[in-house]
């Protein structure tokens, strides 16, 4: 309207009938439509970040603050190279960003990476859709698409199980350094873990999610670090066993569905969230000190409190709100898991002191072989 | 960590009277913060002297002292009550100062009394900048050039070094008091002298002006346990140069990317960490446009008013909280309060946008400076929620009530940008307004970022609202444009007015397309969880959230944004009205738009919407109310004029109004018919016409005869009222002050130089019950709300007494009242004469209520519902008076309001309000002084300058103040009248005579009280002007009207003795109220 300009509308459907109108604000696609997941995200700033998480792969992400793109998209801010998010759902996308770091509009970037948009959603609407009835299947189509045709795709698509093979790197990926030389296991990496390591002169080596241990063990680690990544922990078996294995050789920690595959590892079960937790203000408390740390999340499945009880793992954090598992470690090996994202990015930065602890871990247990030895 | 279980008595804390940069906010967060105590099983203890506020209410506490802040008071009261612990945090920075005065004077320590929610030390390092700037270096945390200076000297040598701009900031002041950002080295001279001046321990922080910068706040919390939170972020369109309190501020913040955010996070979680508060406090940042450089500006180690706004912003009780964490508790032990099911120990997510646009007093002090700076000059402000920025914005505007329903102000209309430029780039308080109307004129955003360095993210935004403008202007109404006109946050009226349609049409149009605002819920957490908080606002969205009950219900209309004539007493009211709606069985609605005050706290009301008191914002919540349930109709009596004048409007709407009837409203607030009903009933008021031209005023002031009051007819509350004495300052008046035309025109009176009474009433329209009479100090001139009154009446005989209470009880039952009526009188030679009836509460409820102990609000509410005097146990008759004697004294916020003339007159000037209540009325006067911070000297010089009019009365004043020990100075008239009538007397010079002269006088420090009464025609160019704001500025009480000396000299007898020489004469023995 303004300047000229038609916006094209377009439609956001729910598999469980809802729809919304809206317009296209990103990739421009007449004919196609886009299918994911649709979740949420709390965070009221950060979308540079949250969008690039290769985390939220095959999702349409709604972002409940309402106003989005006000400082544009800088060069820094990516945890991946490419956004995988399959739409974003936003109240409205700022024109005219104001940062100095901006190099381009969300609008902009959208439509490079050949993604999805939709603004002038009742975004607070569709949270509440959402936290009552549950994360769902959902579809940004052109404005022409039927009610029939939306919901027969809807029916006859399934969510996929492919996540972590679709953001993992295919070949290793070697980052030089002067310190300890840590294997990142890439479920989906985000590039703040890369980030933390590097600033501790990590070396770092990242393998792809299904290494094997014997791969592993060829570039004679320190220690171990399952990333984060979409998806189902379920879905990557191969990972699960490797991770049984190499425990046992080397300090170990796992963030967010590196938690969680740790855990299945170690006989503990998972289960889908009915919206899981995605934002950054996420109170976590640490069940040793007993203090509250706000933490950075992303995740739709969570460790079943009480499958631990069959294993050799033991409870270090719960989330404050619903006491879900938040973080474990094993009481014989030197290996723990966190739930939330320590390495932040968008949120908090209390709890970036995990990598300090993990790679002291790591000194420790080097000390004590040197004196086995 | 549990709560502390050694802790059952707690002393609070109150902030005093209301002043610029300490307002009802303290009210709203002392009140939330006892409720919390009581809750936890404590025995709370109050001190405060301001009567005006709810947290002085008997039933909140378990004893309320309404006595002066002073360590005098407070350590009697200490003594007496001897509390566990003392919370110091939510009384402003009065009682922060008062907490700190008590520990260093070992009174804590001597009586066992901890210090609550934040130690001493805390406290001193946080306010002491020398001390902060050291911890901040210690941090690491980014520091500003800048020294600490204690005398001229060592600041001019840091600016030889430094050069300027610099910005001086006195140490332990209010709102900024004494500072200013100096550009020139005349103005580096002045406010260096002045800060020193301001500062009671005499010291200045002197630093590099980073003035462009944004400024960025946040609202943190700590426990004991070390865990901290960020309640709240808050970025300022005004950037750094502005007060926060006199910026326009969003929440969240909107130009910061995660990196920004978090960046400035943390440094405020280490700060608040080495500071080991326990509690809540707040950090102001300057962060640079062009890099990640910032700079911590300071830190309030309280509650303040940032932290009721973003308490108000995100729904997180902030004061309820920081007080739990004070006995003990932790973040982590706490139930968020809002969703009853998370833990208050994580940080709120907003989904929508939050605005707060300052309130500021210039339509009262037009001669005032506007100017915006390091100073805060805002007396309240109000806030406007929105799914967009631009309907928070516009909804915050049309707030505001200064005449507009839209970001526009009719003054500037297509008056040329160029001539306002200098107005753009050194910002006043219409700065928002005529960035808008630039943005009209098509100026370009990179020209209008150049001069107010406003991020272009805000002009965007508002050069949207141009745009929709336009668009409006030129286009078809589409369906479509409506739509988006209305959650740009356009009204009716405006869009009706760009479309050239009325009002009806638009509204129809809307109607007819179903386009209605829906309402969404203040959560905390954008909907991720389930929660029930009854906390809304408006947004032209899809779903409604409203959850609806089909009890029977009443809205209460709030009176809006804090300003003088207009200040927390009717939010006091209000809130009495709620919770008298409550105990009756109603559900009680509140709609308001003011983030500082106790009605607008979500727990106080069944339902709160925060929206605009503006017609169709409120017609828009009737009809979602008028959905469910029956409304049975909507009370307008306890918001001040903001409700009242809504009355009509709403009325033709068919909307029930519930108490007095809005015929019988018109008829007490229009002129004509309200002169016919005091005829009728055989009632006087000062004679008076209306006039439209210079020759009508000079014909009716010859009928009338000198002086009269004369106003204009189309303002209300005083404004622009003057006395005038002759028929040159008539004319000039009408000429200059007023814009005299046919449409308004200008009301004279004859002015009556005679007692002013002012009296409230309850009527349930048969019986009359009238709880009590104030008796006002000065005379009749001195507008109500600036006088010192006193219950019960003191020199008012019986039969006067008895014409009052039988003409209160004709006009409450003439007006056919349901509910209160103020009525004000000025007595002459045993006549009363009716000045002004109000048909709803007034200022005086709460004092009134107070003092009588009859709950005049909550009696008024349910005589509205339907009951009557004798059902509700009362009668028709004037409330036996107390044994107590209570004088209510007005306070003035005149040092932070710059240029603004100090002497009292029929214009209101007071933004607060103190009580002091004993058994005789000169210690009770004199305790009201004392609580309102006036420092009574009991020897010294009093410089007299006295027009010819007052000079015969002064005699037998000045005569007492000699007996008490004072000596005089006066200019040469009065100096010579005083010799002639046997006082001993110091001469000084006039202004023009030269140095020294009287304002050295004063500056020195040589005059400790100033007598000065208002001549003809006072210009801002007169000495007498001067003089008045010279003893603002360097804390000398100033006396303009010799009625305030009378009741000053007899305060001070009451407590000094008078001093004689042997063989003295004997002055005839005095007394004040002969
Ligand atoms: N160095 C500076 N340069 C320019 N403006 C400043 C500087 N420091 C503070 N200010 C402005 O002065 C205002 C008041 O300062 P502040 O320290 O917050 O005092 P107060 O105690 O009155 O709140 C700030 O809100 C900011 O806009
Ligand atoms: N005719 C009059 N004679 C003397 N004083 C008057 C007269 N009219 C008004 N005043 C003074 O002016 C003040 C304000 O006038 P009022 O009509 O009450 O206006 P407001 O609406 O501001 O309360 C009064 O409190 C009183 O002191
Ligand atoms: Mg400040
Ligand atoms: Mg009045």
């Amino acid at each position: 309207m303004e300047r000229g300009r038609k916006m094209k509308k377009c439609k956001l459907w729910l598999a469980d009938g809802t729809q919304f109108t809206g317009e296209s604000f990103g990739h421009d696609f007449s004919k196609s439509h886009s299918f994911g997941e649709v979740v949420f995200n709390t965070s009221m700033v950060g979308y540079q970040e949250i969008m690039s998480d290769p985390s939220y792969y095959g999702q349409i992400l709604t972002m409940t603050y309402p106003l989005q793109g006000n400082y544009g998209i800088s060069r820094e801010d990516f945890e991946s190279l490419k956004p995988v998010i399959r739409g974003l759902v936003v109240k409205e996308y700022c024109e005219y960003p104001s940062n100095f770091r901006s190099r381009t509009t969300l609008s902009e970037f959208l439509k490079e990476f050949k993604i999805p948009a939709i603004s002038g959603i009742d975004t607070r609407k569709l949270t509440r859709i959402l936290r009552n009835k549950g994360n769902m299947k959902g579809l940004i189509s052109h404005e022409a698409m039927t009610e029939a045709e939306a919901m027969d795709q809807l029916l006859n698509t399934d969510l996929p199980h492919d996540h972590v093979k679709q953001v993992s790197i295919k070949t290793p990926f070697h980052y030089q350094n002067s310190g300890m030389r840590i294997v990142m296991i890439d479920f989906g990496f985000k590039a703040s873990i890369l980030r933390h390591l590097m600033e501790r002169n990590c070396e770092v080596i990242v393998l792809p999610y299904n290494a094997t241990p014997a791969d592993i063990r060829k570039y004679h680690p320190d220690g171990i670090l399952l990333s984060n990544g979409p998806g189902d922990p379920k879905d990557v078996p191969e990972a699960i066993q490797t991770v049984k294995v190499i425990q046992e050789e080397f300090p170990l920690m796992g963030i967010c569905l590196g938690h969680q595959i740790f855990s299945l590892a170690n006989g503990a079960n998972t289960y889908k969230m009915n919206f899981g937790h995605r934002g950054a203000n996420h109170p976590v408390k640490d069940l040793s000190t007993s203090k509250t740390y706000l933490t950075s999340q992303n995740h739709g499945y969570a460790v079943d409190m009480d499958s631990l009880s069959r294993t050799h793992l033991a409870v270090t954090q719960i989330n404050l709100n619903d006491s879900t598992i938040e973080g474990v470690k094993h009481q014989h090996l030197p290996c723990f898991s966190v739930q939330y994202h320590p390495e932040a990015a968008a949120g908090p930065n209390d709890t970036s002191f995990l990598f300090d602890e993990f790679l002291s871990l790591i000194k420790t247990k080097k000390y004590e072989r040197g004196l086995h030895a | 960590m549990p709560k502390n279980n050694e802790i059952k008595r707690v002393l609070v804390i109150g902030s005093g009277p209301i002043v610029i940069g300490q307002a009802a906010e303290f009210d709203y967060a002392g009140t939330q913060a006892i409720r919390a105590l009581k809750d936890e099983g404590l025995e709370v203890v109050l001190v405060n002297s301001n009567p005006a506020t709810i947290m002085t209410d008997q039933e909140m506490c378990d004893r309320v002292y309404m006595e002066p802040l002073t360590v005098d008071f407070l350590e009697k009261i200490l003594y007496r009550e001897r509390p566990d612990g003392i919370l110091p945090t939510l009384g402003g920075q009065t009682a922060l100062n008062l907490a700190v005065e008590l520990a260093e004077k070992g009174i804590l320590k001597k009586l066992g009394i901890k210090l609550l929610g934040t130690n001493l030390e805390t406290i001193k390092r946080a306010e002491d900048r020398a001390l902060f700037k050291e911890l901040l270096s210690e941090l690491g945390e980014p520091v500003i050039d800048s020294i600490i200076a204690h005398t001229w000297e060592e600041a001019q040598q840091f600016c030889q070094k430094i050069g300027l701009p610099l910005i001086i900031r006195p140490a332990f002041t209010l709102g900024g008091t004494g500072g200013g950002i100096a550009s020139t080295a005349e103005e580096f001279h002045t406010i260096v002298h002045s800060g020193l001046k301001a500062s009671p321990i005499s010291q200045c922080l002197i630093e590099k002006s980073i003035a462009g910068f944004k400024e960025i706040e946040y609202e943190i919390m700590r426990d004991a346990k070390d865990n901290c939170i960020v309640i709240c972020n808050m970025e300022n369109i005004d950037p750094v140069g502005v007060h926060t309190g006199d910026s326009i501020v969003v929440a969240p913040s909107q130009t910061l990317s995660d990196r920004e955010y978090q960046m400035l996070r943390d440094s405020s979680l280490k700060i608040i960490r080495a500071l080991k508060i326990e509690g809540g406090c707040n950090v102001q940042f300057a962060l640079d446009p062009s890099s990640f450089q910032y700079y911590v500006i300071e830190v309030n180690p309280r509650v303040s008013r940032s932290s009721a706004l973003a308490s108000k912003a995100t729904g997180y009780p902030i004061a309820k909280i920081a007080s739990l964490i004070a006995i003990g508790y932790g973040l982590d032990e706490i139930k968020n309060p809002v969703t009853k099911k998370t833990y208050a120990c994580f940080e709120p997510a907003l989904d929508y946008i939050v605005t707060k646009i300052p309130r500021w007093p210039f339509d009262k002090f037009n001669q005032g400076n506007r100017r915006l700076g390091t100073q805060m000059k805002a007396t309240g402000e109000v806030m406007g929620l929105g799914r967009t920025l631009e309907e928070s914005l516009m909804k915050a505007a049309r707030s505001l009530e200064i005449g507009t329903y839209h970001l526009e102000l009719k003054d500037y209309k297509n008056v040329p940008y160029r001539s306002f430029l200098e107005r753009l780039k050194k910002p006043d308080d219409e700065r928002l307004f005529l960035v808008m109307e630039a943005f009209r004129q098509g100026m370009s955003i990179n020209d209008m970022h150049e001069l107010t360095k406003i991020d272009r993210f805000f002009l965007q935004k508002l050069n949207n609202i141009i745009k929709v403008e336009n668009t409006l202007k030129e286009a078809t109404l589409t369906t479509e444009l409506l739509k988006k006109s209305k959650s740009m946050g356009f009204t009716d009226r405006k869009i009706a007015e760009l479309t050239n349609r009325t009002e009806e049409e638009v509204f129809l149009h809307r109607s007819a397309e179903n386009i209605f605002p829906v309402y969404k819920m203040v959560d905390t957490c954008a909907a991720e969880f389930l929660s029930e908080t009854p906390y809304y606002y408006s947004s032209y969205e899809e779903e409604n959230e409203i959850i609806q009950t089909n009890r029977e219900k009443v809205i209460v209309l709030g009176s809006g944004p804090i300003r003088i004539g207009q200040g927390i007493e009717f939010d006091y009211a209000t809130v009495h009205a709620i919770q008298a709606l409550k105990e009756a069985g109603y559900e009680a609605i509140i709609i308001n738009n003011n983030p500082e005050t106790v009605s607008t706290d979500f727990n106080i009301s069944d339902r709160l919407y925060f929206e605009p008191l503006n017609v169709e914002d409120v017609m828009h919540v009737i009809r979602e109310e008028e959905k469910f349930g029956k409304l049975k109709g909507v009370i307008v009596q306890f918001g001040g004029q903001t409700a009242i004048n809504l009355a009509k409007p709403l009325s033709q709407k068919g909307v029930t109004i519930l108490g007095t009837k809005l015929e019988d409203i018109d008829r007490a607030e229009d002129r004509k018919r309200f002169e016919e009903l005091l005829e009728s009933l055989n009632i006087k008021r000062p004679e008076g016409r209306t006039v439209t031209s210079g020759e009508e005023a000079l014909a009716a002031s010859k009928c009338l005869g000198f002086p009269v009051i004369v106003r204009p007819s189309y303002v209300l509350g005083g404004r622009a009222m003057k006395v005038v004495h002759d028929e040159e300052t008539l004319l000039t008046y009408m000429i200059e002050a007023v814009k005299v035309n046919p449409e308004y025109p200008v009301l004279i009176d004859r002015y009556i130089l005679g007692k002013e009474v002012e009296v409230d009433a309850l009527c349930d329209g048969e019986n009359v019950f009238i709880p009590g009479i104030m008796e006002h100090i000065e005379k009749a001139g001195v507008h109500s709300g600036d006088s010192i009154a006193v219950y019960p009446p003191q020199n008012i005989n019986i039969e006067t007494q008895n014409a009052l209470i039988k003409t209160t009880m004709a006009l409450a039952k003439g007006l056919n009242t349901k509910g209160l009526i103020n009525i004000q009188y000025v007595l002459l030679e045993n006549q009363v004469y009716v000045l002004e009836v109000n048909p709803r509460a007034s200022r005086t409820v709460p004092f009134l209520s107070k003092v009588t102990k009859i709950p005049m609000a909550k009696i008024a509410t349910k005589l509205m519902l339907g009951k009557n005097l004798i059902e509700l146990g009362l009668y028709h008759g004037y409330h036996p008076e107390e044994d107590l004697i209570s004088v209510k004294v007005p306070v003035f916020s005149f040092a932070k309001l710059v240029d603004v003339d100090t002497a009292l007159g029929p214009e209101m000037k007071s933004t607060g309000e103190v009580i002091g209540s004993e058994i005789t009325f000169a210690k009770a006067l004199y305790k009201g002084l004392l609580a309102a911070g006036i420092k009574l000297p009991s020897a010294g010089t009093i410089l007299v300058t006295i027009s010819d009019k007052h000079k015969t009365e002064m005699i037998p004043l000045l005569k007492s103040f000699r007996r008490l020990g004072f000596k005089f100075m006066a200019t040469e008239g009065t100096a010579s009248f005083m010799r002639d009538h046997g006082l001993m007397v110091e001469n000084v010079n006039k202004i023009h005579q030269g140095t020294p002269h009287i304002l050295d006088a004063i500056k020195e420090g040589k005059a400790n009280i100033v007598i000065n009464t208002l001549s003809n025609g006072d210009s801002v160019a007169s000495d007498g002007f001067k003089m008045r704001r010279a003893a603002v500025e360097n804390g000398v009480v100033c006396l303009t009207s010799l009625d305030t000396a009378h009741a000053l000299v007899s305060a001070l007898e009451s407590i000094s003795f008078g001093i004689y020489n042997l063989g003295e004469e004997i002055d005839e023995t005095y007394s004040a109220h002969s």
